[in-house]
């Protein structure tokens, strides 16, 4: 078997892996190696052709495959070394990687720095336990973009999509424009999952019926999908029988939400927080194990690429932070997400430099205000939505004299004062 | 289309679980053997919904088939397992008891599993237990432990019992539902949608079916009153939470609902059990889910509803019999029927199998009909490989021979194009087929990921249009359009 050594390997070549491969890159490590399972770079933004992409990073606006090309050509102008088609199948805490591709067979590397950048995978129809026959038609909205996109197939011609995150909203419109006729958007929160803007221009615009505060109650179909039974949810979000509806439908495609893909994180004995599915990180990107980092999906499900590229390029300066002097400083003071958070990254600050902060809502608040621990930092905001994610930078001289936990809230309009 | 006719001495009707082994039992002797499987592939119906218990035997009351199939078969499992290479664990079965009043019942089934012929039955306390099983709920206070059950994959088992049958000279016909069986004196005559066969013998293991079969011929000696069953598989993740699988006391009609650690180490919660009016309606229900989640989680602790990664249904062909039946029709001699194989039917399968082998051989016998041993028979299976299951020189030793077992096709569960491609070269046919073969899509992304990936290698193998390929057969076809074609 071969073995090599490498300063670093980052996992996955998708937005996150290459934009964490460019800052370690610039700042200097140049032996590394980007290992990436699919036949190309990019990762899922290659079947993400909308547009809507950069808006805030390049401040301009592009599709998912041409904000890939711009960090794919930044790869192969400086010579920064990928393979693809090359799976990572075993990681281990002492910080080693056996991968498989056709080429090499399989291949040992121990590396000193890795940054985990495999990003997630859509839930499926057992995680919310739609009742009914088990029917050909079930696709996830991924899958069924990667069909359309990649593929050049079409699942079917009447469709139902159960979720409104973004990626079902934009399948919605995807599918419409194929000539599928999409029936409805069904989703089970009393607010839609994605972006405004996509509520707008994906279903809005095609005159396309969302459902809020409704379940799936029931998917009928032998073989085939032939239709599913609508129901409205109660308070405890179980379905009022009495008041269901049929739709007629081949296909139902679920949208209902994303999972960091952190198997191999957990085999290397990684930290997981259970609220975010990611690894727990400090103010580095650094997990549990020292010299393992972690970006993008594979750390927080984000909302909109251009934050996952941010996030990124700071996993891949302080890895290389972390080759050059071996270890980082130490962080012991913890976050926490109170009131009407969900949660916040990261988990853990040194109180000796500035931090951005990532943060949800766990649900959506109209003039709400902002707090940072004791009154550290406050914030008023117009409108807080669980699609769309917090970010908030604190200065090094708010944070060295914090004691205790660095907490955050998001308070009701009538709660302040 | 009707063809000639095909002249067989033994038609096997069926094949599932019992179906395959008894074909792969009468394919060691010398004779002309066809097995016909309405669905487009082996292990297709009840067997597919297996739990994959391979139980020990306390359950049975003495004396019945049932008890005296299943102690004899769970003995065979280990041999068999290897010789077709069938994923296979002896993890011991436990039955546990939550309160004083329960112990007396732990000792009816102590007693009846010695009086079935087991002898290494233990009563364990609640210190004993928590040794073996540290994540047993507290109120658990004792159990029955039987060390030689096991958990086995149902549907791996049937498909390399029937792949053995047809190496060794079986006749294995799909996607042909028998549309008329009737009596020729020397033989039977059964009609298929492409074909006339005609067998000196036709053995029913038709299963949810086996009724209807039998009834072709005027036996209407026994019904099938179809049992539903309900099953939920959690992730890996917590497949290590149990170690044996943990069996409350029993109910009426079923073992109750389970905490099954499967052979591929996923948790497996379930099964109800429902009579139904009808056999093919395998939903699975909101009433379902809760009733197991409610059950099982005072079984074992963290067993949580994030973990769930699928849910399914099967429906045991039970008969208004009660015990097995396993005999030739007094109606017709030339019928051997093999119905009412509900629990503990997949474990009794082997000892079935073999029995079978004697009756069809003393029944030649008595038609002057002198049966000798296939020459060529081999019991065993060539070993497939598998990505997630090789190490070291192997896997590498695998690589250099097809460079496609480095090319990950199921992440979830690390399959490779290799297997895939082996898969159908084996004889899948369908995406479910391919599944069952190689576990690619059984994982926690049920298939959101490797589906595109296997639709094109399946199209590439068998030469048909992505377009047509179906889940399991019939309608089920999962992509029939091209992007463009309805605009």
């Amino acid at each position: 078997m071969l073995k090599w050594q490498k300063e670093m390997v980052i996992i996955g070549g998708g937005p996150a892996g290459l934009a964490a491969a460019i800052a370690a890159w610039d700042s200097g490590v140049k032996d590394l190696l980007i290992l990436e399972r699919h036949h190309e770079l990019g990762g899922i933004l290659n079947q993400c052709i909308h547009n809507g992409f950069g808006l805030h990073y390049f401040k301009e606006e592009l599709t998912g495959p041409e904000y890939a090309e711009r960090f794919a050509q930044e790869i192969e102008a400086k010579k920064i070394p990928f393979l693809t088609d090359a799976m990572v199948i075993r990681l281990s805490p002492d910080k080693k990687i056996l991968f498989a591709c056709e080429n090499l067979g399989v291949v040992e590397i121990t590396a000193q720095a890795i940054i985990l950048a495999m990003g997630c995978r859509e839930r499926t129809r057992a995680a919310i336990s739609i009742p009914g026959t088990r029917p050909a038609g079930v696709f996830t909205a991924g899958t069924v973009q990667n069909m359309v996109n990649i593929e050049g197939l079409l699942p079917g011609k009447e469709i139902v999509i159960v979720g409104s995150g973004d990626i079902g909203l934009i399948m919605a419109r995807r599918l419409t424009l194929e000539g599928a006729k999409v029936q409805a958007v069904v989703e089970i929160m009393p607010y839609p999952g994605g972006l405004t803007r996509n509520i707008a221009q994906c279903l809005e615009d095609f005159d396309i019926p969302l459902y809020l505060s409704h379940s799936i109650a029931e998917i009928r179909g032998k073989d085939r999908v032939c239709g599913v039974l609508v129901a409205p949810v109660d308070e405890n979000m179980q379905p009022i029988l009495s008041k269901a509806f049929p739709l007629d439908c081949d296909t139902l495609v679920l949208s209902v939400g994303l999972i960091p893909e952190n198997e191999l994180s957990q085999e290397a004995e990684v930290e997981i927080d259970k609220i975010t599915n990611g690894p727990v990180v400090n103010e580095f990107l650094e997990t549990s194990i020292p010299g393992i980092f972690a970006c993008g999906n594979v750390l927080q499900v984000h909302d909109l690429v251009d934050n996952v590229t941010r996030e990124s390029y700071k996993a891949g300066k302080m890895a290389a932070k972390y080759i050059k002097e071996h270890s980082l400083p130490l962080c012991q003071t913890h976050t926490k997400a109170l009131d009407n958070l969900r949660y916040v990254v990261p988990h853990l600050i040194s109180k000796k430099a500035e931090v951005e902060f990532f943060l949800r809502a766990s649900k959506p608040l109209k003039n709400a205000t902002f707090v940072v621990g004791n009154n550290l930092l406050t914030k008023k905001m117009r409108e807080a939505k669980p699609g769309e994610m917090i970010s908030i930078t604190i200065p090094k001289e708010k944070l060295t004299s914090l004691e205790g936990p660095l907490e955050f809230r998001l308070l009701e309009a009538n709660a302040t004062k | 289309m009707v063809a000639t006719d095909k002249n067989f001495d033994v038609i096997i009707i069926g094949g599932g679980v019992i179906g395959t082994a008894v074909a792969y039992n009468l394919s060691k002797l010398k004779l002309k053997i066809a097995l016909l499987e309405k669905e487009m592939e082996l292990a297709f119906g009840t067997t597919k919904a297996n739990s994959g218990i391979v139980h020990a035997g306390f359950h049975s009351k003495p004396g019945t088939l049932k008890a005296s199939m299943c102690v004899k078969g769970s003995l065979m499992y280990p041999k068999l397992c290897q010789d077709l290479d069938v994923p296979y664990k002896q993890n011991g079965v436990l039955m546990v008891a939550f309160n004083s009043e329960q112990l007396p019942e732990l000792n009816v089934f102590y007693n009846q599993g010695r009086l079935n012929g087991l002898t290494d039955l233990k009563i364990l306390t609640r210190d004993e237990l928590l040794k073996k099983e540290p994540n047993l709920q507290d109120e658990v206070i004792a159990g029955l432990f039987a060390p030689t059950g096991g958990v086995v994959s149902p549907f791996e088992l049937a498909i390399n019992l029937g792949e053995s049958a047809k190496l060794n000279g079986v006749e294995v016909v799909l996607d042909s539902p028998l549309l008329k069986m009737e009596d020729r004196k020397n033989h039977l005559l059964i009609t298929t949608k492409d074909n006339h066969y005609t067998a000196k013998i036709v053995i029913n293991c038709a299963g949810l079916y086996a009724d209807n079969i039998a009834r072709m011929l005027g036996d209407d000696s026994f019904s099938i009153i179809p049992r539903k069953g309900e099953e939920y598989l959690l992730d890996k993740r917590v497949g290590n939470l149990i170690n044996s699988t943990i069996f409350p006391l029993p109910t009426p009609n079923s073992k109750g609902m389970l905490v099954i650690p499967t052979v591929h180490g996923n948790l497996m919660l379930g099964p109800t059990a429902i009579e139904m009016d009808k056999r093919d309606e395998f939903t699975t229900t909101a009433l379902g889910l809760k009733t197991i989640y409610d059950f099982t989680k005072n079984l074992v602790k963290g067993l949580e509803k994030r973990d769930l990664i699928a849910s399914f249904a099967g429906i045991r062909a039970a008969s208004d019999r009660g015990d097995f039946i396993i005999e030739f029709s007094k109606t017709n001699p030339r019928l051997l029927n093999i119905a009412g194989i509900e629990s503990p039917g997949l474990t009794a399968a082997p000892a079935i199998g073999e029995k079978i082998l004697e009756m069809v051989k003393a029944r030649l016998n008595d038609e002057g009909m002198s049966v000798g041993l296939n020459p060529s028979y081999n019991p065993v299976l060539p070993k497939k490989l598998h990505l997630r299951d090789l190490k070291g020189p192997e896997l590498e030793k695998a690589i250099q021979q097809d460079n496609r077992f480095a090319h990950v096709i199921c992440r979830c569960e690390l399959v490779s194009e290799a297997e895939i491609v082996a898969a159908i070269k084996s004889g899948a046919r369908t995406l479910d087929g391919i599944k069952l073969r190689t576990r690619a899509g059984m994982g926690r992304c049920q298939g959101g990921f490797c589906t595109p990936k296997i639709l094109k290698i399946m199209s590439r193998e068998l030469g048909i249009p992505v377009s047509e390929l179906t889940k399991r057969g019939g309608d089920s076809v999962l992509v029939p359009y091209t992007a463009k074609e309805l605009i």
